[in-house]
């Protein structure tokens, strides 16, 4: 298989002996973590040579970013040793991380909005200098390493691929010996990346470190030289990702075999159950992007992806959807089975057959601290009538929570739990279930399976397969191309708060999509002309 | 004309304590920190610098024990909100009750002492000059303070790295603790410095406006104070322009009586609290400058993710 | 090293433990600051706490006392639970005395039975008036009613000034500052003979039963805790918060305004100055100190009144200052607020066990 374990290049003389040509940048040596009830990391060891892109691989709670935290000094490891450059270290904080040389690029960006880009630079610099010499060092980097990035720019104007720029600049100014990247192309469109690992590889070859989170295999594949994988805390392997495939490397990381998911029988579609004409529509987020004439329809049966880039106005296409904005739209612009709905707030589309689940799950489709009974209450009580004369019907609600929790495989203590207290796949089953049960007609799903563990993905995705196959629309918006792929009959890409015209799935390449992510509507034209008889003359003007 | 001089004078002395107490706040809300117990800790402020000035004498005592006081009673907002994570507004609340409580048991001795007032530094020569020379140059020094304090808070905010951190943690707390900022203990400086400017301002009250000592006599200040910062939109130079608006309404007040105009004098009375509300609505309907200029965190409790 | 561990569930028994550690906790710093003016710290708690209820006219008065502050809170709690800050209730009180107290002085020599109906009406009414003004500036201009609420209670006390010592003195009162009495039809009927409990403590009861109701059963009581624990997931099932904030303004200024009546129609009998030893502010407490629960609220006010009790006999017979009363309140609630996080997390000294470790 090619999976050799990692534990052999550890112990006591594991230093020096490996490469021969001197220490490793940093060997971590039997790292445990432990939380109230998890042991988030179980004696963990690995090391990273000099010049050498090492991926870590893992499932969400595998316990990755817990090890990023605890090498850049976020957290204290419970035992074991973190070996720098053949020392053992103590790294206290990010500064002290930051002064060895270590730099780090957040999953979820450590910016500040209302702040310049040089400001956010200023604030992850240790030694304080004068900003007129710190702007001309940025400048210099970003022309070194083709970075281009206004100083004086508000982080709140720029888009999240420039954001991620921000965050590597400001490690490339320390000179990093050791760069770790966590999930760093969860927000990047396919030519981005391409963009990210020419500049990685140019710092490896500079003899810069990398360490690379991912669970996206193919990028590991094409750029990294080394892995080791985590499940559940531990080391479970390690391997050279580019002798592996994909597939074994998932299954490494799951621990199982992969099933993909039962697409059935080729599928006829209904008529049209959920159309979207012409809707414009200003963000209502204060930093948002702005819906400009989107058009869409998602037929009985049919599955359709909304591919894109975060920040691309997805977020405002699902809350137009849902009725969770002020702004009112021409009544006509959403239709739910040929009802005008665009004036309507959420009750009352719910009324007329639709569900919608949010991306975020805690805060937004459940309340954490209410019970699983209550939270079942929230969206469905009038469907599934759950209150009468104004009144909550206690045992239609707790059984309505309990089917939920057995058709769907949610393990909780009960309905009387707290939806804060299950872990986000169970807390995601029970959302998408509870949607699911309420029969909807059509379904507008944001980020299905985000941050979920692959068991409870798997089932999502079937459960949104055995429901268009009832006859329902279901609309997913998605970041994860992956998804998109595996479940969707069609698919549609926004940019910019613009819509591509929907594409069957079977006949659009991974390229176009991804030049589609990017903005460039106008190529929709060019590479399938058979597709493109209606493109409006606004978007071919982006060339 | 001769009033015009003791006129403003008056709306001077009046301003400086809602100036104080309000740049204390703004510091702290910038933070990240919303501490609704301004009008306690300026009681607790007053009552200290009364009751320290009334026995030793000496007013520098007096004023340092204010500073004192209301330090260490923003320490247990401090250690409620950000060590135990309470709710900010109840624990706000919690911290004027036991400031108008706290006060008044101990200044339940004190009622009816009289102190010298806070003399006025006057600057042989130019303190003469008419007009120019008593506004100026004729004030008490707490007066002089409170400019150089939203003088150097405007300063620091600006241009020091410091103050750029304190920011970055009342725009997003989760980041700068990524990075390395210590959120909570950063909090913890500003909601002291609130504390103190609060117990400043407070001694202003006992010490010099109203060289006495009065249950309650903050009479709303804390409350309008914290209003003062919504509508500087968080900005140390509106708040000055702020502060002395409140101050010369509140003086009107007094002054439209002597000029014979007749409303009863509790529609006179009114006016701060009418004017304040006024503001406020002013103010806050520009939703999108306020969300601009609100530090995005504030109120909320933070907590280092695993 | 003392560490805060949070619970994955919010522990029941907390809910129900810590407002009585809270009290235990008062009670213990109660005892230092009386040992702090010299007086014996459980003679001092005896004379505040037990004393006051040793007899059964105390018992009666606790009611008394009691009736305002459960018929507030219950109001304010609803609104805390939505996120709603309103503080402005002493204000409400004031505007709710003066639109009933004010229908009692215009047919002050009435003897309809209709009079008293007619005064609730109007009390509520003003309350619920003069609660209507923040929840218009908040909803309409996106005004803080925290500040609204409460600059508007010092603009009713002024303004019920005025009328006292204006337009509304009793013109045989030789000069002082109140109105005429009340005539007997504007005057609540007492429900037990020799005390002053009036009708006003049998509506509180019901306005705690119906509170209840309200919170933990109806579909507007769910809104309103959604609302208050989870604004976007409102937004997303559409609970629209604007509603909840005149909701429970207007519900909260309705029951201010009626307790408000109350004391003007029950145990003062005529307006005056100053109708109220900061029942408003207090409510604040008591809701907290109940939970944010109608029933827990009836245990608050009756503790909270006998922290009124215990002020006024420690002044008589210990001639302690009457502010003590308002630092108990103060100290209280900051315990309850601290109290509090042992719901969402437990204490921990020392290092963390590594469960489930493997070899």
């Amino acid at each position: 298989m090619g999976v050799a374990t990692v534990t052999s290049t550890t112990g006591e003389a594991g230093a020096n002996t490996v490469k021969g040509a001197g220490p490793a940048q940093l060997e971590v040596r039997g790292v445990t973590k432990a939380f109230p009830g998890c042991l988030a990391n179980d004696d963990i060891s690995f090391r990273i040579e000099p010049g050498e892109i090492h991926a870590l691989l893992g499932e969400n709670g595998a316990g990755k970013s817990t090890l990023v935290k605890i090498i850049y000094g976020v957290l204290q490891a419970d035992e074991g040793a973190l070996i720098w450059e053949g020392k053992p270290v103590t790294i206290a904080s990010p500064h002290d991380a930051r002064e060895m040389g270590i730099g780090l690029v957040f999953q979820h960006f450590s910016l500040f909005e209302t702040m310049t880009v040089l400001e956010n630079i200023a604030l992850a610099m240790n030694d304080v200098r004068d900003m007129d010499a710190l702007r001309k060092q940025v400048l210099e980097v970003e022309k070194t390493y083709g970075l281009p990035l206004d100083p004086d720019r508000h982080v709140y104007t720029l888009s999240v691929g420039e954001r991620q720029r921000i965050e590597i600049v400001r490690c490339l100014l320390q000179n990093p010996k050791l760069l770790i990247l966590d999930e760093p192309t969860s927000v990047l469109t396919p030519q981005e990346v391409e963009k990210l690992f020419e500049t990685l590889r140019r710092l490896a070859d500079e003899g810069c470190a990398i360490l690379y989170i991912s669970h996206k295999l193919h990028e590991v594949k094409a750029l990294c030289h080394k892995a080791t994988v985590l499940r559940g805390g531990k080391v479970v392997g390690g391997c050279d990702p580019r002798e592996e495939t994909a597939k074994s490397m998932a299954e490494m990381m799951i621990g199982q075999k992969l099933t993909a998911p039962d697409r059935g029988e080729a599928r006829q579609f209904g008529d049209v159950r959920l159309a979207v004409s012409n809707l414009s529509l200003e963000s209502d987020e204060q930093f948002g992007t702005d819906l400009k004439g989107i058009n869409l329809e998602v037929r009985g049966g049919e599955i359709m992806g909304v591919a894109g880039v975060a920040g691309n106005g997805q977020n405002e296409l699902f809350r137009a959807l849902a009725g969770e904005t002020e702004q009112e739209a021409a009544p006509d612009s959403i239709k739910i089975d040929g009802n005008p709905v665009a004036h309507f707030g959420p009750r009352r589309r719910r009324r007329l057959g639709a569900t919608f689940v949010p991306e975020e799950r805690n805060g937004h489709g459940a309340v954490p601290d209410m019970s699983l009974s209550e939270n079942g209450f929230l969206t469905a009580f009038r469907r599934m009538a759950l209150s009468a004369r104004g009144l909550i019907r206690e045992v239609p609600t707790k059984s309505f929570a309990d089917n939920i929790i057995k058709t769907f495989d949610v393990r909780t203590t009960g309905s009387g739990a707290e939806a804060g207290s299950l872990s986000g796949g169970n807390l995601q089953k029970f959302i998408v279930g509870r949607e699911i049960l309420q029969d909807p007609g059509v379904l507008v799903i944001s980020q299905p399976t985000w941050g979920v563990d692959a068991g409870a993905a798997s089932a999502i995705h079937q459960a949104l397969l055995d429901l268009a196959a009832k006859g329902t629309a279901v609309l997913v918006i998605s970041q994860d191309l992956d998804e998109i792929y595996a479940i969707c009959d069609s698919v549609v890409v926004m940019a910019e708060g613009k819509m591509s015209k929907p594409r069957p799935m079977a006949d659009v390449s991974i390229e176009e999509i991804g030049l589609l992510m990017g903005g460039l509507h106008d190529l929709e034209g060019q590479t399938n002309p058979a597709h493109d008889t209606q493109v409006e003359g606004g978007r071919l003007g982006q060339a | 004309m001769e009033w015009i001089v003791p006129f403003i004078l008056t709306v001077i002395t009046a301003s400086t304590p809602l100036l104080l107490a309000a740049t204390g706040e703004l510091v702290t809300e910038k933070s990240g920190v919303l501490n609704l117990g301004v009008e306690g800790m300026m009681l607790v402020g007053a009552i200290a610098g009364f009751a320290v000035t009334a026995s030793t004498g000496s007013a520098i005592l007096g004023i340092l024990a204010a500073v004192a006081a209301g330090t260490l009673i923003s320490l247990i907002f401090a250690f409620l909100t950000l060590t135990l994570m309470a709710n900010q507004v109840a624990t706000g609340l919690a911290l004027t009750i036991f400031g108008v409580g706290f006060s008044a048991l101990v200044g339940s001795g004190f009622v009816g002492f009289a102190i010298e007032p806070l003399p006025a530094l006057a600057i042989p020569g130019i303190s003469a000059i008419p007009i120019v020379g008593p506004i100026l140059f004729g004030q008490d020094f707490l007066v002089y303070l409170s400019i150089a304090v939203v003088i150097g808070v405007a300063w620091f905010l600006a241009k020091s790295r410091a103050g750029l951190v304190l920011k970055a943690v009342g725009d997003s707390h989760h980041s700068a603790h990524a990075i390395g900022y210590s959120v909570i203990k950063i909090r913890y400086l500003a909601t002291m410095f609130g504390g103190a400017m609060a117990g400043l301002g407070g001694a202003y009250l006992s010490l010099s406006y109203t060289p006495m000592w009065a249950e309650n006599m903050t009479a709303g200040r804390g409350w309008i104070a914290l209003a003062l910062v919504v509508f500087a939109t968080w900005r140390p130079g509106r708040l000055v322009a702020g502060a002395y608006m409140f101050g010369l309404i509140s003086v009107m007040q007094l002054h439209a009586q002597g000029a014979g105009i007749h409303v009863p004098s509790q529609f006179m009375s009114m006016l701060p609290y009418l004017a304040t509300v006024i503001v406020l609505v002013i103010i806050s309907s520009d939703r999108a400058k306020i969300r601009l200029n609100a530090p995005a965190c504030i109120g909320q409790a933070f907590r280092a993710a695993q | 090293m003392v560490r805060l561990e949070p619970r994955r569930q919010h522990s029941q028994a907390m809910v129900y433990l810590s407002p009585v550690l809270a009290i235990l906790m008062t009670l213990v710093v109660g005892g230092i600051i009386f040992a702090f003016l010299g007086k014996n710290p459980f003679d001092a708690l005896y004379t505040f706490f037990i004393l006051p209820i040793n007899n059964s006219y105390g018992i009666s008065e606790l009611f008394v006392k009691a009736t305002p502050l459960v018929i507030i809170a219950v109001g304010l709690a609803m609104g805390f639970r939505a996120n709603v800050w309103n503080i402005g209730a002493e204000g409400q009180l004031t505007m709710g005395a003066i639109f009933g107290g004010g229908l009692a002085l215009y047919f002050h020599d009435s003897e309809s039975i209709l009079l008293m109906p007619a005064m609730f009406v109007l009390g509520a009414l003003g309350g619920a008036f003069w609660a209507a003004i923040p929840a218009l500036l908040r909803t309409k201009f996106n005004a803080n009613e925290i500040l609204t609420s409460l600059m508007l209670t010092y603009v009713a006390t002024l303004f019920l000034s005025f009328l006292v010592h204006g337009p509304w003195r009793n013109p045989e009162g030789f000069n002082f500052p109140e109105s005429r009495p009340f005539p007997d039809a504007g005057l609540l009927p007492i429900i037990f003979e020799g005390s002053r409990v009036h009708l006003g403590t049998a509506v509180a009861v019901f306005v705690v039963i119906a509170g209840w109701l309200l919170l933990s059963k109806s579909v507007i009581g769910f809104q309103l805790r959604v609302v208050g624990k989870a604004p976007q997931a409102a937004r997303h099932v559409g609970f629209r918060q604007k509603r909840m904030v005149w909701f429970t303004l207007l519900l909260g200024g309705a029951l201010a305004g009626l307790a408000g009546l109350f004391e003007v129609s029950g145990p003062i009998g005529q307006l005056q100055p100053s109708i109220s030893p900061g029942y408003g502010f207090t409510a604040i407490i008591v809701a907290f100190l109940g939970r944010l629960h109608p029933v827990g609220i009836l245990f608050g006010g009756i503790i909270m009144a006998l922290t009124y009790l215990g002020g006024e006999l420690a002044q008589i017979t210990l001639g302690l200052p009457n502010a003590v009363t308002g630092l108990f309140q103060g100290i209280l609630l900051f315990f309850l607020l601290a109290c509090d996080v042992l719901t969402k997390y437990r204490i921990r000294f020392g290092a963390i066990a590594a469960k489930g470790r493997t070899a």
